[in-house]
């Protein structure tokens, strides 16, 4: 008994984390939480699925499809040729004023702007005004990184060089004469690619900073010419191609135009009567059996029209109500914590 | 052979012998990063992400960044490197700690201080007392007389008895003389180093002549010098040579059924994999024919690259992405919760035994969830279920029962340790160790009563024990039964102390008065005749016999006159065989002087005739052991461990099977069964095999026939048939074998010996000699049929081997989960061959708890080890695998889906980063909580419904099923996560009418939606929800939000310009409330039909869990109260002696009443005489001989 003080050295500490008894909470599956449970999540989503149904049949939507596959279609003629600048014209009649603010989307399907490689063929650092990639893009823009003589294509790859590049007015016809409808197009990219995302490099006129570079192959002017009204929507920040680089993640998207501006007679949106889009008609989708279109919509608090969420919810919502009755029954009848 | 010349380092160094350095360590500094990883990469699973990280190198290939798996990769070898790296460093501590000790060597004519490692072969070193013995070493001289030494052999095969070793007479001439020594030049010729301890061969020349050597001239590395003070020995094997380090070789590698099943599911995965990837694959082909053709204005084909080609490399890109079923990190992870729960085991103060400090201790931290599916134990008796402690505990002395203690009320007192003890202080020899509680039997010996007096002086002199005094006044019996100890220990407490004996007389000190009495005859003890005698001649001349034995011999001997008294103690009898109490009958009779000269003339003529010579002293035996008075009866107690009846009842409640195994004699072990609640007098029957003699195997099948060995076996397999007739007679004469095919691409046959319903208990007893037979190829069926029939088996009188057999054949033929507890060197060989070993620590053998996989110090904590803690582990595992699964099922196969939707390209739906934190980051925390702390119910549910074991041992929660189930359910969640974004995403725009489709922002909704999903899921399956576990699952959750919106932050982009595509998606999505209602949407289509479906579950068919999951909610448990086992008087007699004969001659013969030295017991295993022969079983050896008849 000399090592009295060293009887116990091994002796497990006495803490709750040791012993395995730390305070906890032991939830079950109990009728009286699951039911009740299953009642309010349904009346819950039966509600929020009416909203979502009658928010989204507020919105209007007018989609109008100018790809040109059936003969006599407007654009049919533009679509079978390769002239350049096609032009052709679509008409469509408002019966009601198409409540403001409106946006104009173009839209394609069966296109894969989410195929890997195509994703993967650009050069961010290029984008980002890194001028060294200018004159050496990165090999990921294969085989859009130098064009045949070797010079350097600036922006490189396959999403810049198939950016879309159709251009539409809209023109309105009121007793016989023909006004422009204004479409705006500034702030229709998103904010942090506009902002920090993409940018030009520092160098005024941009122009220089292109020097040794060539435009991408389908493009028909470089991209510091892009637009010519305004000389700070140019490079990499003009907002088309903003928008047309935020690549889809579904072969079938639409991407955002313009507005609608909203001034003078269009400032509740799109009056009644009768509408001419012209078309300049660049695009080629018939070879891959794509179409384009032309939407027009306007937005609610939950976004465009989207029938699908509030449909669903709605069912959700429908099968959890019964789904408690259900749990009900089977309760009733097995009662299964009380019989012991 | 090997060949080595004393003090010649010259002529030894020629041979290139090891010095005696140990390395245990596999690494240096310098090799352990190139040694570590190439062994780290033979396992199959780092070599397959070693292979995927290469694929991710080849750009045509790479559909993901190489970090992905190149960070996970890292992570995993990097821990297995580090606890390597760890564990290496301790046995280069441990290897420098054994190399560094000292040691004096002859060098140079002078001893030398030397570090053992400097220590060469052909070296002669000194070793003092209690010194570790530095090398195997061939002994030369000694201090003690005869050149003898003594060693403990603990640390080489556990027995912690003193054994001899002798030197050869010429070298033992040497003595401590160094100039001798130095001079000594004897060649030794050897066998070369092997492992066999026991084994040595070889041969010294000295001056020309050559002596032989054997094993007892040779001292291994790993005893200890005892008693010794010094000796000499020169080195034969050093180091890596030596015994010690040859057996020392790699112990199994036990793993978990859940790994073999888990290593088979991963292969499953591999094809799943293979054919997910071929789907796509396919799909690539007939995309890249339809669309991507027409394509190419816009998205040009690689030059050299045509359709056919592409896909191929598709399927590559696709093994890439899709590798994530097979998460690399569930290895670590499992590792890891197994490190966690032994971790629990260690720190567990319920199992952690205060007597001798010893914590239970997870040694093997690999296969704590097997302890959840134990189906069988296997258990050695003593030491593991006894405490090896006799105490005398009752008596019965002329018709009145001592010992049970009635209050006021008549009520039977429940004896504790506090009950009050008998004061012994009135007799100034009595052991205080004993204690008794009856203070009558005191009162009545003390008031001069003669029948108790009587009583007393019979078991102070009918014995075969051996005084020893070790220092004045300090008596000790040296008991080679340890009943005999306990009863003559009680005779010395209650005043009759047996004080020393000569082959003639006995004294004794009666009542504070000495006498010495004449012995005039022992009449020995052997199986047959169950009982002892002595004849003794009180000192005034009266001649009376005392018998001790068996009641059912003692019974037919006694004298018309006992018939009334017989019947009283046959009662008292009956309640102590009741008791499961070892008993024995006392007798005497008074002998007439004239009859004892004749029968004495008789005796010394029958003891010296050459034939016969047994069966005339039987006879004469017989003649004068008759008519004899009966005097009483004892119980002795073979103390059982604590709480080892309950633990045992615990135990079969959860359907566990216990088969005890033991050395002993078949009466001991049987009555240890019913002790511990085994055997029970309520069985319908209990078949006793025991075919040691062929005697017994005649009385069994009524077949008056010799039985030879070959025939044994065919009466065995009579034995077992019948037995099993007996128990269910419908049974058929074959075994239902169901065969089937498991393992690794099912290469591994099995059969499978069914379970047979039973009506009724019954009980198995088999010896060692029976089971010899039983054991071979043709009856082994029989055997584990009629077995596993019973619902207590015992073998007894077994070997280490045939314990392993037992174990084996169980193992092979029930494929059924194994645990082996032992406490000694004889136990090792079942401890290994089991799934699970467990060791009794804190006794003096180590080697039992040095082979095994858990070690405590009680068989009761038991019960806690594998109803609370493997039921847990089991638990954990189970619900850890199956999580774990389902999620990166959940996790990939959106992957899947999403290959329809773009054009089958190998193009991610999710970022890099996302892919590369999801395991190792995003849900690593929450599920490792779950998985270390969860407990369906506590510990004291867990005791109080043993039946929550069950369905470990039935594997149900985790197999190939629930494993389908898991995918399906996985499948299930992929669908909703991918397919409702996909709808409700489909044309929608943010409400400032952009765009929000674009692919960052649909692959940072999907994100979001699968990490709350599958937290969730795992917070459904969570039973037990600790701060940690809250913490766990709120910050994996919160974390991922505020790494996502770091990730993608304005900052992280600046300096990181191309590293996080998803730059933006965060703030652009999250402020959008048709993305709140989607992921909102997903989430509950993932949980809500789980949940139903989990509520009418439990409704339609509740499980044990559930039930006793609501009732823990709704009682607060109290501590069920100690539950007394009922015992029933018994009819079967409770005689047990762990006796043997022999002992009678050895203590009349001169030879063995020399004064010998203390070290006693080292010769009493050491010698080659009879004694050793008869050594009793409760002194086990290793190698256990049957009797033969």
């Amino acid at each position: 008994m000399v090592k009295q003080e060293s009887e116990s050295a091994n002796r497990p500490d006495n803490t709750a984390f040791t012993q395995q008894r730390l305070p906890a909470w032991q939830p079950i599956l109990s009728a009286g939480i699951v039911i009740p449970g299953f009642v309010l999540i349904g009346l819950a989503f039966i509600g929020i699925g009416v909203a979502l149904l009658v928010t989204s049949r507020s919105i209007q939507v007018l989609e109008l499809d100018y790809t040109g596959d059936s003969n006599g279609s407007p654009c049919s003629s533009c679509s079978q040729s390769d002239i350049a600048n096609c032009k052709c014209s679509l008409n469509f009649t408002l019966t009601t004023l198409f409540q403001g603010p409106v946006f104009f989307y173009y839209g394609l399907s069966n296109y894969f702007q989410n195929y890997r490689r195509y994703g993967a063929s650009k050069d961010d650092n290029q984008l980002y005004g890194d001028l060294s990639s200018f004159t050496s893009p990165s090999s990921s823009c294969s085989p859009y990184n130098y064009d045949s003589s070797k010079k350097p294509i600036v922006p490189c790859g396959s999403i810049a060089n198939s950016m879309f590049n159709d251009t539409f007015t809209l023109t309105r016809t009121v007793s016989g004469t023909t006004n422009n409808v204004t479409l705006d197009g500034k702030g229709i990219a998103w904010w942090t690619d506009y902002n920090i995302k993409y940018r030009n490099p520092s160098v005024t006129p941009l122009k220089n900073a292109f020097n040794g570079t060539v435009k991408p192959i389908n493009w028909a002017k470089p991209a510091y010419e892009l637009d010519a009204s305004d000389r700070s929507n140019n490079g990499f920040v003009n907002q088309d191609f903003l928008v047309w680089m935020r690549r889809a993640a579904l072969p079938n998207f639409r991407k955002l135009y313009r507005r609608i501006d909203a001034s003078g007679d269009y400032q509740k949106g799109l009056p009644a009567g009768n509408y001419t889009i012209d078309i300049t008609y660049n695009y080629p989708v018939r070879a891959f059996n794509g179409a384009k279109k032309i939407v027009f919509s306007n937005v609610s608090w939950m976004g465009g029209s989207n029938e699908f969420l509030g449909i669903a919810y709605l069912v959700i919502g429908s099968l959890c109500v019964v789904m408690s009755v259900v749990m009900l029954i089977v309760y009733a009848k097995f009662k299964f914590p009380d019989e012991e | 052979l090997l060949c080595l010349r004393a003090n010649d380092s010259t002529f030894n160094l020629s041979f290139r012998y090891a010095n005696n350095a140990i390395k245990t360590s596999k690494y240096n500094i310098f090799t352990f990063l190139p040694l570590n990883l190439f062994e780290q990469f033979k396992r199959l699973a780092n070599a397959y992400f070693l292979f995927l990280l290469i694929l991710q190198l080849i750009p045509q290939i790479s559909s993901l960044s190489w970090i992905t798996t190149g960070f996970a990769l890292i992570v995993v070898l990097s821990i297995t490197a580090v606890k390597d790296a760890i564990d290496d460093i301790n046995r280069h501590k441990c290897d420098g700690q054994v190399n560094n000790r000292k040691v004096d060597v002859l060098m140079d004519g002078q001893l030398k201080n030397k570090k053992w490692m400097n220590v060469q072969v052909g070296n002669i070193v000194k070793l003092e007392n209690n010194e570790f013995v530095t090398a195997d070493l061939l002994l030369l001289s000694s201090s003690e007389p005869l050149n003898l030494v003594y060693v403990e052999t603990a640390e080489l095969d556990g027995e912690t008895n003193l054994k001899v070793k002798q030197a050869l007479t010429v070298t033992g001439e040497l003595g401590d003389n160094i100039e001798a020594l130095a001079a000594f030049n004897g060649e030794v010729r050897c066998e070369p180093p092997n492992n066999r301890l026991d084994k040595f061969k070889g041969t010294l020349t000295l001056n020309g002549e050559r002596y032989a050597l054997n094993n007892d001239k040779v001292l291994l590395r790993g005893c200890t010098l005892r008693n010794t003070e010094w000796c000499f020995g020169l080195v034969i094997f050093g180091g890596p040579d030596t015994k010690l380090m040859q057996n020392s070789g790699k112990s199994i590698f036990k793993r978990t059924s859940i790994d073999h099943l888990t290593n088979i599911l991963v292969l499953c995965i591999f094809g799943f994999l293979a054919s997910m990837c071929s789907i796509l694959t396919i799909g690539n082909a007939i995309w890249e024919t339809n669309e991507g053709s027409v394509f190419t204005m816009f998205l040009p084909r690689e030059p050299g690259i045509d359709a056919p080609l592409s896909s191929f490399l598709i399927f590559w890109s696709y093994v890439i992405v899709l590798n994530t079923v097979i998460p690399s990190s569930l290895y670590v992870s499992v590792e890891f919760i197994r490190l966690g729960n032994s971790f629990f085991i260690d720190w567990d103060r319920k199992m952690y035994y205060p007597k001798n400090d010893t914590p239970a201790q997870a040694r093997t931290t690999t296969l704590s969830e097997e302890l959840g599916q134990i189906k069988y134990i296997f258990s050695d008796k003593t030491g593991t279920l006894t405490q090896n402690i006799m105490t005398f505990n009752k008596c019965s002395i002329n018709g009145k029962a001592y010992r049970d203690l009635y209050d006021f009320s008549g009520q039977r007192v429940e004896i504790t340790e506090r009950t009050e003890r008998v004061d012994f202080s009135w007799n100034n020899l009595a052991d205080p160790k004993f204690s008794f509680h009856d203070h009558s039997l005191v009162e009545m010996v003390r008031s001069g009563n003669p029948e108790t007096q009587e009583f007393f002086r019979l078991l102070s002199l009918c014995h075969t024990v051996m005084p020893e005094e070790k220092k004045e006044g300090e008596l000790n019996y040296q008991a080679q039964s340890p009943d005999e100890g306990a009863l003559v220990t009680a005779a010395r407490n209650f005043g009759f102390v047996f004080l020393s004996r000569t082959p003639e007389t006995i004294t004794v000190v009666e009542m504070g008065k000495q006498v010495i009495y004449e012995l005039l005859a022992i009449l020995d003890f052997n199986n047959m005749r169950k009982r002892m005698s002595v004849i003794v001649r009180s000192p005034e001349g009266k001649l009376t016999l005392y018998c001790k034995g068996a009641d059912t011999m003692i019974f037919e001997r006694l004298h018309p006159s006992c018939n009334k008294l017989m019947e009283v103690t046959t009662n008292h009898l009956n309640e102590y065989a009741g008791d499961g109490l070892r008993t024995l009958a006392l007798a005497y009779k008074d002998l007439n002087e004239d009859y004892m000269i004749d029968w004495k003339q008789r005796h010394h003529e029958a003891s010296v005739a050459m034939e016969g010579r047994e069966e005339k002293l039987d006879e004469l035996y017989e003649e004068i052991e008759k008519d004899m008075m009966l005097l009483g009866a004892t119980a002795v107690e073979d103390k059982l461990q604590d709480g080892v009846p309950e633990t045992i009842e615990q135990l079969a409640k959860a359907d566990i099977k216990i088969w005890v195994l033991t050395g002993d004699k078949q009466e001991t072990a049987e009555n240890i069964g019913y002790s511990c609640n085994m055997l029970r007098e309520e069985m319908k029957d209990v078949f006793v095999v025991s075919a040691n003699t062929a005697e017994g195997v005649k009385e069994e099948l009524h077949e008056p026939k010799i039985i030879t060995n070959n025939k044994s076996g065919h009466v065995l397999c009579h034995i077992f048939r019948n037995a099993r007739r007996k128990m269910c007679p419908e049974a058929a004469e074959e075994p239902t074998v169901i065969k089937s095919r498991v393992g690794l691409f099912w290469l591994k046959k099995t059969e499978t010996v069914q379970d047979e319903k039973v009506d009724g208990d019954y009980g198995l007893i088999i010896n060692g000699h029976s089971l010899a037979f039983a054991l071979e190829k043709n009856l082994r069926l029989e055997l584990l049929r009629t077995a596993c029939m019973c619902q207590t088996v015992i073998c007894c009188r077994v070997t280490p081997l045939q314990k392993a057999q037992v174990v084996q054949l169980v193992k092979k033929y029930k494929q059924a989960v194994t645990l082996a507890i032992g406490d000694g060197a004889n136990d090792v060989s079942m401890i290994k061959v089991a799934h699970i070993g467990v060791g009794i620590s804190g006794q003096e053998g180590m080697q039992a708890v040095l082979s095994s996989d858990y070690s405590f110090a009680q068989f009761r904590y038991l019960q806690r080890l594998l109803l609370v803690h493997g039921r847990w582990s089991y638990i954990r595992m189970c619900k850890f695998l199956g999580y774990f699964f389902y999620k990166n099922f959940t996790f990939t196969l959106v992957q899947f889906w999403y290959a329809f939707f773009c054009g089958f390209s190998a193009q991610t739906v999710y970022e890099d980063w996302f892919i590369t934190f999801y395991n190792m980051v995003y849900t690593a925390l929450p599920v490792l909580g779950m998985c270390l702390f969860d407990q369906d119910v506590n510990d004291r549910w867990s005791l109080y419904h043993p039946q929550l074991y069950a369905p470990g041992q039935k594997n149900q929660y985790f197999n190939k099923k629930a494993f389908v189930s898991y995918l399906i359910h996985g499948c299930y969640c992929s669908l909703i996560i991918f397919f409702i974004p996909w709808a409700s995403m489909n044309d929608a725009v943010r409400n400032d009418g952009k765009d929000i489709v674009s692919h960052p922002s649909f692959a940072f909704l999907l994100q979001t939606c699968l990490l709350i999903v599958v937290h969730t899921q795992l917070s459904l399956d969570t039973y037990y929800w600790t701060a940690v576990n809250h913490s766990f699952v709120w910050l994996s959750t919160i974390g991922y939000f505020a790494i996502s919106v770091t990730m993608y932050s304005n900052g992280m982009f600046y300096v990181f310009p191309s590293s996080f595509p998803l730059f933006g998606a965060a703030r652009n999505t999250l402020n959008q409330p048709n993305v709140w209602l989607t992921i909102f949407l997903t989430f509950l289509l993932c949980i809500l039909p789980v949940v139903a479906f989990r509520f009418i579950f439990i409704q339609l068919c509740p499980t044990i869990n559930d039930k006793v999951r609501y009732k823990m909610r709704t009682e607060e448990l109290t501590a069920p109260a100690p539950r007394r086992l009922l015992r029933r008087r018994s009819t079967r007699s409770g005689y047990a002696f762990s006796h043997s004969q022999g002992y009678g001659d050895l203590v009349t013969s001169r030879k063995f009443l020399i004064k010998r030295p203390l070290k006693m017991t080292a010769l009493f295993t050491q010698t080659d005489s009879s004694i050793f022969q008869n050594q009793p079983q409760h002194y086990r050896t290793i190698a256990e001989e049957p009797q033969s008849p």
